[in-house]
């Protein structure tokens, strides 16, 4: 039982230690801190895992959180296959990155603030997975917001920094709104926040009912917010903002993939509610092509990464769309491997660079850093969906599940693949391939990074070439464990909908899919070598884009919308409200009907004594004291007992 | 008799100081009041459940003895936490005051033990005209305050605020003169009963005229314009105690005596209020959004979180009441801990603006840190204080009707965008100023007291909401 408490609680006392005193604590002990939370965490995790044989969650109540009458929140923790699974990667990436950190971070004056930081996020990060109720979740859900903004805009100086800190946060507080409604929703018709309690009382439900509509709706307008989905998707490319491994841990790894973490949670729910799950698929499909097409043309090395995860993000809701959960899931975990190490792989390249992140400044740089640029070609590879790397298994059974669901959806989600696929490559032949184009004193401090940024690459390159093993294709004739071990979570939905996590395609079927994702990659591969990788050709620079090219290169101008049609109306609002309609109108009548009060005054006194405020005053005065002298001599009276 | 002793320590207190000459031992001797009145409610807390304790608790001697009006002072739940809030504030105001030169420390030390007592009869009275009289005293000493410390513009302002809410509270007092004749009582407890004999017309009537009082003093729209220039304009301590007590001495009034005297008003007009109330909060968070000025902000915000506690109240919900009454005590902490960090900032900057501010974090961390813990408990992040009390406030409006709890819901976005716009204005971007020295020792321990109590009451808010959640489900068992 302690166990479980002792989990998210040492990241938080690694956040208190280096938080507190980062300025006195001894530089050598901040890494000690700072990587031992993580690493222990996720060694208890282990035994956890190790130790957890139950088709039941497990929770543990610590104590009555929120009570108010007969409505009640606890602060409890569950324990299941679901919680452990996140739990596995959110420590143990996030460890590696942690690890990562210490070399990336060591000469920057907020070293120890940057490191409790990151603590500071994977305890809001653990008990987002690991909290037993909604209200449990939304602690983290906030928290990790919180984190966010903090590190997206750790080098807070630079105003642009802050405004993306804060966009991002205000974007998420969109969310949170919705993730809130759905929480008051369940009040309403559960009597509970507590999963056990909601998720067993699901079945009086009718599918499509539409309570479950309402409820499914408003939390996936949170996961929106926190997983970059559109219309709430364009924080994310502005959290690139913040240091690397940053945007590695949060922006690509566990944070953002919370939405979908939430929904599978909440699995029996979605089951009973088509609707929400064809708009999930659908809104993920989009998020999926708008992201692939602006990666397409990015410049920035970290830019291009940001616009593939929300990409990825897309896909991972469309199989959660065509209730393929785990499938999902699956690519969240392999997602977490190649995305961490594409980003740090990125972050060593610019840490090589010395802070440049345009790659029509880079090229060449196979030979110079050669661990940096073989771990970067495993993640493109993984990414892009070859076999047997992680990514192809992951994205595979994502698309025969799409495919048995909705051919359309499945035809435009394999043009994402190439899509995927080409851009990755033409970041990797740009970045890696062709001559050096930056300055000659950036390439004399051309280096590889310290082995404690390449060891994590190294891990999570392994990682992110067998990581797709543990789900393997039917065909293969290889048990699906992730599958078989995530099987109680989807008990609720398998009583609820016939048919639940089949997926009814023939063996031959799903060996052609196999071939055509294979395929678009290839093609994606080679039209990427044939433009940059050959002949060593370099994007244009910002001035030649032209067309719809540059609508695309601009992100579609949705900031610039969201700017005129949102941001910029209600500050026009606030101006108007605060210093007309407020000063001016409302204050305006109160201050004449006490001009005419004034007037009429003045007309009718008899006496001339002063002005009306000489007059409330007495009045009130006079009031008070004919009161007070009433009282004077109980009060003495009173006293006169008490000291007797 | 320790319910007296709690009433007349400050106004002792308050008549001794104004003797003392030297700065130091004004400073000195408010502290040692501050720390008597800590210590005798700590007592009283903890022996609060005790039965036998309770003959202590109470103070029933009588006062205008021909008319039968009592000078009648008890606890129950709700007066504990209230109490407990204000000697808790008032003791912050105090020592916030004797730690800045404001000048005539003692007169204002004394000012401020005066307003402290008036607000401790005014929580504990059981009297309608105790009630009515202590409503009234509480904003002399402040409205001399005020006047004395006060900018330019404040003794316009202060006595516009004045003649404002001595208008609304005589519609309070002619209730109370239609409740006392028809009831033969003055007595809080016994009237309720005689509520439901009366006439329609007076039901109403009364409604109206308590809502007019409390619905000024808190103040919730369109009824508020006194507000933001007063708390902008006076000194910081007054803005403390107007904005940290005062205005809680409204939504006190609401659950006190609005709820149980007009409560078939509140069933028939609630609606009303509760929209006023939530346009309160949306309108006053969008114009928060645009001040360059820190108070004026903070000032709006305050009147935001005031619309949100007065829908709360009339929805006459458990989650409603309670979501108000820890609101309450929240808010009280947020607010005086957001205006003491704007007059740290003000002494470092010599700024009121935004734009006079920046890069404050760089050389002032541990300032930046509290700031941003005070900051999250304003915006209702889970595990603060003001989570709680927003959490509860919107559930009770959402179960009353879910539009006006999603459009109230705005509010937690507004929040986020107008606080970080000036924690970002202030302590992130360019540092303008390489000389600062971070913030001061005497004013870095109490402001992590603050902190603290942020993080507990948002933890284990329990220990809070226990105390009042009888006095609650009584109340709603009016329904």
């Amino acid at each position: 039982m302690a166990v479980f408490a002792l989990i998210p609680l040492i990241p938080l006392i690694g956040f208190l230690i280096n938080g507190l005193g980062f300025k006195n604590i001894p530089k050598s002990a901040i890494p000690i801190v700072a990587v031992g939370a993580p690493l222990l965490s996720f060694v208890l995790v282990i035994y956890t895992f190790l130790n957890f044989d139950s088709s039941q969650p497990q929770v543990v109540q610590f104590f009555e959180w929120i009570t108010v009458s007969d409505f009640k929140v606890d602060f409890s923790f569950q324990i299941d296959q679901l919680s452990l699974v996140m739990l596995l990667f959110i420590t143990g990436v996030g460890t590696l990155i942690h690890i990562y950190s210490i070399g990336y971070m060591v000469h920057d004056e907020g070293y120890g603030k940057f490191m409790s930081y990151l603590n500071l996020f994977l305890f809001s990060m653990i008990i987002l997975v690991i909290g037993g109720n909604y209200l449990l979740m939304f602690i983290g859900w906030e928290g990790v917001g919180l984190c966010s903004y903090l590190l997206i805009g750790f080098w807070n100086q630079n105003e642009n920094y802050s405004n993306a800190a804060r966009k991002a946060f205000i974007m998420n507080r969109i969310g949170d709104l919705g993730f809130l409604v759905g929480i008051f929703l369940i009040i309403q018709n559960f009597g509970t926040l507590e999963f056990t309690q909601v998720f067993s009382q699901a079945g009086k439900f009718q599918s499509g009912d539409t309570v479950i509509l309402a409820i499914t709706l408003s939390l996936f307008i949170g996961a929106m917010g926190k997983s970059a989905q559109i219309p709430l998707f364009t924080w994310l490319p502005d959290a690139m903002a913040g240091p690397t491994p940053v945007s590695a841990l949060i922006h690509a790894a566990t944070m953002v993939t919370s939405g979908i973490y939430m929904v599978v949670r909440s699995n029996v729910l979605y089951s009973l509610s088509p609707f929400t799950l064809e708009f999930i698929g659908w809104i993920g499909l989009a998020t999926a092509l708008l992201g692939a097409t602006i990666g397409l043309f990015q410049n920035d090395i970290k830019k291009v990464l940001a616009y593939s995860t929300v990409s990825q993000l897309g896909y991972m809701f469309i199989a959660i769309g065509v209730m393929a959960y785990s499938s999902g899931l699956f690519h969240v975990i392999t997602h977490a491997f190649f995305k961490a190490l594409l980003f740090l792989g990125a972050g060593s390249v610019i840490h090589a660079m010395g802070g440049e992140q345009d790659i029509r400044k880079m090229g060449g740089l196979w030979s110079k850093i050669k661990i940096t640029a073989i771990t970067f070609l495993i993640g493109t590879i993984a990414i892009s969906g070859f076999p047997p790397f992680a990514g192809f298994f992951s994205k595979d059974e994502i698309l025969a599940h799409v495919f048995e669901h909705n051919k359309i959806m499945w035809a435009l989600a394999v043009l994402g693949s190439l899509m995927t696929s080409f851009y990755m490559f033409r970041l990797f032949f740009v970045t890696f391939k062709g001559q050096f184009r930056g300055t000659s004193e950036q390439e004399h401090h051309l280096h590889e990074s310290p082995g404690s940024m390449t060891l994590p690459l190294i891990v999570l390159a392994v990682l992110s070439a067998i990581g797709g093993f543990i789900g393997m294709p039917e065909v293969f004739h290889f048990p699906h464990l992730l599958n078989s071990y995530l099987a109680p979570i989807f008990e609720g939905s398998k009583a609820l909908v016939p048919n639940f996590g089949e997926v009814a395609i023939s063996h031959s079927t799903e060996w052609i899919l196999m071939v055509v994702s294979v395929g678009v990659a290839i093609v994606g591969l080679f039209s990427a070598y044939f433009i940059f990788g050959k002949n060593g050709s370099v994007p244009e620079s910002d001035m030649e884009i032209s067309g719809i090219k540059k609508v695309v290169y601009h992100k579609y101008y949705i900031d610039e919308l969201y700017n005129s049609v949102f941001v910029k109306p209600i500050e026009k609002i606030s101006t108007f409200l605060g210093s007309v309609f407020d000063s001016k109108i409302i204050d305006g009548i109160v201050n004449s009907i006490g001009n005419i009060v004034v007037l009429i005054s003045e007309k009718i006194r008899v006496i001339q004594v002063g002005t009306t405020r000489i007059y409330v005053l007495f009045m009130t005065l006079g009031i008070i004291l004919i009161l007070s002298l009433g009282l004077i001599p109980q009060i003495l009276d009173s006293m006169k007992v008490v000291f007797k | 008799m320790l319910t007296l002793l709690l009433f007349l320590i400050p106004l002792i207190g308050g008549l001794l100081i104004l003797n003392l000459k030297s700065q130091k031992s004004a400073g000195m001797f408010s502290v040692l009041v501050s720390v008597l009145q800590i210590l005798l409610f700590a007592y009283i807390l903890i022996n609060f459940d005790n039965p036998d304790f309770q003959s202590n608790l109470n103070f029933d001697h009588k006062w205008l003895a021909d008319f039968d009006i009592r000078f009648h002072l008890g606890f129950d739940g709700l007066s504990l936490l209230m109490v407990g809030l204000t000697v808790f504030i008032s003791a912050i105001v105090l020592y916030f005051t004797s730690t800045m030169n404001y000048g005539k420390l003692s007169m204002f030390s004394a000012l401020i033990l005066f307003t402290e007592s008036a607000l401790l009869g005014l929580f504990l009275a059981k009297d309608i005209f105790v009630f009515y009289f202590f409503f009234e005293l509480a904003l002399i000493p402040v409205y001399f305050m005020a006047n004395i410390w006060g900018g330019k513009n404040a003794s316009a302002n202060t006595f516009k605020m004045f003649i404002y809410t001595v208008f609304g509270s005589l519609f309070m007092l002619i209730g109370f003169v239609f409740l006392y004749m028809r009831g033969q009582s003055a007595d809080i407890n016994t009237l309720k009963e005689t509520v439901a004999l009366l006439p329609d017309g007076l039901k109403t009537f009364l409604f109206w005229g308590f809502l007019l009082a409390f619905a000024i003093k808190m103040p919730i729209f369109p009824v508020h314009t006194w507000q933001p220039a007063v708390y902008t304009e006076s000194p910081t301590p007054v803005s403390m105690l107007l904005s940290g007590l005062l205005s809680k001495m409204g939504v006190y009034g609401l659950i006190r005596i609005l709820i149980p005297f007009g409560y078939t008003g509140v069933k028939e007009f609630g609606i009303i209020v509760i929209v006023l109330g939530i346009i309160g909060l949306i309108y006053g968070s969008i114009i928060a959004i645009n001040q360059k000025e820190i108070k004026k902000i903070i000032a709006y915000s305050s009147f935001a979180h005031m619309g949100l506690m007065a829908a709360g109240v009339l929805t006459m919900s458990t989650a409603g009441i309670q979501g108000a009454i820890f609101q309450m005590i929240a808010h009280g902490i947020n607010v005086v801990g957001l205006f003491y960090i704007s007059k740290i900032i003000y002494e470092k900057t010599q700024s009121r603006e935004l734009s006079g501010m920046g890069g404050l974090a760089k050389n002032a961390p541990k300032l930046a840190v509290i700031f941003m813990i005070i900051l999250l408990g304003s915006i209702a992040l889970p595990l603060t204080n003001g989570f709680i009390g927003e959490f509860l406030l919107l559930k009770s409006v959402f179960d009353y009707l879910p539009f006006l709890g999603i459009v109230a819901g705005l509010s937690i976005i507004f929040g986020a965008v107008y606080m970080l716009r000036v924690y970002q204005k202030s302590m992130f971007e360019y540092p303008g100023f390489d000389e600062l020295k971070d913030i001061e020792n005497k004013h870095l321990w109490v402001l992590v007291t603050l902190a603290l109590m942020i993080l507990i009451m948002g933890i284990m808010p329990n220990t809070i909401l226990e105390i009042s959640q009888s006095f609650t489900e009584n109340l709603i068992q009016l329904k």
